[in-house]
């Protein structure tokens, strides 16, 4: 009874209007919906690996797969640097904070015209949509991790205090993710073409970050540049967080910080700017 | 605290014609369409060279806290664009609306259903779709797949499921919904009669309830039971608004329902046809006005309008009147009567038309599927089509109206009853 006599005495007004140029984020409501969000994280993951032979086993074989072609590219023919460590593990401890991002980002890129048929009928608020895509590669992420932990123990590599800082770098891929592919999710309803790009965009940002090399292979002159791109900080930093290799990630850090934020919240607003005609677009 | 639910003044919505059926552009097209500005500008002046069309316009009523609300209108007539305004899909293009209280919106169901995930897991993610909170999804759990009826599935990924068990589930989380204001468009014209009586049911419940309910349909009969008041939409303008049965009577006899004529175009039809050739098909009321909706408790034409380009021996012009579901209810060919069997032994070269009348209190409620057929018995059938045309009946006036369900069967005489006492 007292919940209803609660309900009551606050009842909520909306009020629909059209609504023109740049509109607030309202989080408030996003806020409300968050279970919501989980529901379609959790659907997402366990949607993935139904109908599969091997389940999650994908998760494990993918960045191993991948390991093995980068270490032959980078290794065998190019012969680059791995700063000493042993190259299955210098590439693999790369893979995983890159897979986690290029997953979020193809995902969440591709995510408002995969629930196209949710967004027509029901209310909700949109960001909900790629946000979940990017939260569902997390599942995968965890798998991935026990076998790097495997490995390191392989190779006796044993965490120091800096692995306290992971979750930052974490987080820091996942922010990056979310707002390239806030801007591509949108994007990607006006002009279809968004899909066809962004394995182009995947695969070149690849070859940007230092995954398959180390970054003291960038030439000095260039160094500053390249570090703009938000994934070297986070490469670098998973790999001196887990293995101690590098130095600790320095005010550079905080540039590439600053670009993933910003890439976040431009992207929020331009999406809530697209928002209001994706159920006529889609 | 007013007792105002959902306020709505001048709502206008506007759609870029075209964007149906092309409803995303390139981004060539956006590169063509830059460089192509400077012309443009130059030629055609600031003017966008769009066309655009109101879906709806300067639509503007209220509902009261726990009124049950009916929006009638032919297809296009704009119903659903405003359920999609009012539980906010999309925003309007003019005007204001305000909403009092959550709202549930039923626009479809099984809306995220996914086809991979078990009864189970579906029912919790449609849920949290529907807006259901997470305690509330537990807690009814079991009365929801009690009234699904597939406990025995309830572990088995929907896609699985036969359609019927797919809509009973969906529809189940779909009622256990509890916002205060309910909006909810033509569910009930999918599954079969025991899955509509069951909509049925629960929509009368909720409304009984106290809740606030728009409801958007076809089925005037639904109308007339669940709604004390009705709007009628036509072409994006709300024509009227008044309490329901004289509503649904303006909707049927104001003879805007035009869609019961079927033309045929030379393309059409099958070369096989030869000679002869369909012209129309029309369903008319009795004083010979085209309808989309007929009344049961009225006699109902039918035409059907053909030429023959050479004549053509003991042809035979027939209907058939089938269910929805495909059920033939009946057949009948002009040349039925000896008399008129004899009179046109060889139909010469020309143009006619067959027609014939369904007699009052004949059919039930409902929608009909009309087949129109011609054939030279046991020598050629030179020309069918099944479902050359649908139409409702509504039966506004039929015998048995009193009780609130639906009758089964598709016809509904009127029979001559007589209630005896002796002792």
């Amino acid at each position: 009874m007292t919940d209803n006599a609660t309900q009551t005495t606050q009842e909520e007004i909306i009020y629909l209007r059209p609504s023109r140029g740049w509109s607030a984020l309202n989080l408030r409501d996003l806020w409300r919906y968050r279970e919501l969000t989980y529901f379609l994280t959790w659907r997402d993951i366990k949607v993935r690996y139904k109908q599969t032979v091997l389940g999650a086993g994908w998760a494990i074989i993918q960045p191993l797969v991948n390991m093995v072609v980068l270490s032959i590219i980078f290794g065998n023919f190019a012969n680059m640097p791995t700063d000493g460590i042993p190259r299955p593990l210098f590439t693999y401890s790369a893979l995983l904070p890159w897979g986690l991002f290029a997953k979020a980002l193809s995902d969440s890129g591709r995510s408002m015209l995969s629930n196209r048929s949710m967004i027509t009928k029901v209310y909700f608020p949109r960001l909900i949509i790629p946000l979940a895509s990017v939260l569902g590669g997390l599942m995968d992420f965890a798998i991935q991790f026990v076998i790097l932990l495997g490995m390191m123990l392989y190779y006796q590599y044993y965490p120091t205090t800096a692995v306290l800082t992971l979750p930052l770098f974490i987080l820091l891929a996942l922010v990056t993710a979310l707002g390239v592919g806030l801007w591509l999710s949108a994007l990607n309803v006006l002009y279809r073409d968004i899909g066809y790009i962004l394995p182009f965009l995947t695969q070149l940002w690849l070859f940007l970050t230092p995954v398959g090399y180390s970054i003291s292979v960038v030439p000095e002159q260039w160094r500053f540049l390249y570090s703009l791109n938000p994934m070297v900080g986070v490469v670098e930093g998973f790999r001196w967080a887990l293995l101690g290799t590098g130095n600790a990630p320095g005010p550079m850090i905080f540039a590439s910080a600053g670009i993933s934020v910003f890439l976040l919240i431009s992207g929020m607003y331009y999406f809530r700017r697209m928002e209001r005609n994706f159920a006529d677009m889609v | 605290m007013t007792n105002t639910a959902i306020l709505a003044e001048n709502i206008g919505k506007q759609y870029r014609i075209g964007v149906q059926s092309n409803s995303y552009r390139t981004l060539r097209d956006s590169l063509v369409d830059i460089a192509q500005w400077p012309i443009r500008i130059l030629r055609d002046g600031m003017a966008r060279p769009v066309e655009r069309i109101w879906a709806l316009e300067n639509v503007s009523f209220e509902v009261k806290k726990g009124e049950v609300l009916g929006v009638i209108g032919r297809n296009g007539a704009g119903k659903s664009t405003l359920l999609k305004i009012l539980s906010r899909v999309t925003e309007p293009t003019t005007g204001y609306a305000e909403i009092h209280g959550r709202v549930g919106s039923l626009l479809e169901v099984g809306t995220g259903f996914h086809p991979e995930l078990t009864g189970r897991e579906n029912i919790a993610l449609n849920g949290a779709i529907l807006g259901m909170r997470r305690k509330d999804i537990d807690r009814k759990f079991d009365e929801i797949v009690d009234f699904s009826g597939v406990e025995k599935f309830i572990d088995t990924p929907v896609k699985r499921y036969s359609s019927g068990m797919y809509l009973r589930l969906a529809f189940a989380v779909a009622a256990h919904l509890e916002p205060e204001i309910l909006v909810v468009d033509e569910v009930l014209a999918v599954g079969d009669a025991e899955f509509q009586r069951k909509c049925l049911g629960k929509m009368s419940a909720v409304a009984s309830e106290g809740r606030t309910v728009l409801f958007v349909s076809h089925n005037m009969s639904a109308i007339l039971r669940l709604t004390q008041e009705a709007i009628v939409l036509d072409k994006g303008q709300m024509l009227l608004r008044a309490p329901s049965a004289q509503a649904v009577d303006y909707y049927l006899t104001s003879g805007f329902a035009q869609t019961g004529e079927h033309v045929w175009q030379p393309d059409e039809v099958p070369a096989t046809a030869k000679p002869f050739r369909p012209i129309a098909l029309r369903v008319c009321n009795q004083n010979g006005k085209v309808v989309d909706t007929a009344r049961s408790t009225e006699p109902t034409l039918l035409e059907f309008e053909y030429q023959l380009e050479q004549e053509i021996i003991g042809l035979r012009v027939g209907i058939y009147i089938l269910t929805t579901q495909g059920e033939l209810i009946f057949t009948s060919f002009d040349t039925d009567d000896q008399a008129e069997y004899d009179r046109y032994a060889t139909r010469p070269a020309g143009k006619f038309i067959s027609r014939c009348e369904i007699p009052a209190d004949l059919l039930n409620e409902g929608r009909y599927i009309l087949g129109v057929n011609a054939s030279s018995f046991r020598v050629k059938r030179y020309f069918q089509d099944e479902y050359a045309l649908a139409f409702t009946v509504d039966p506004t006036g039929a015998p048995g109206m009193q009780w609130q369900e639906p009758r089964l069967g598709p016809i509904r005489p009127r029979l001559k009853w007589q209630i005896e006492e002796y002792s």
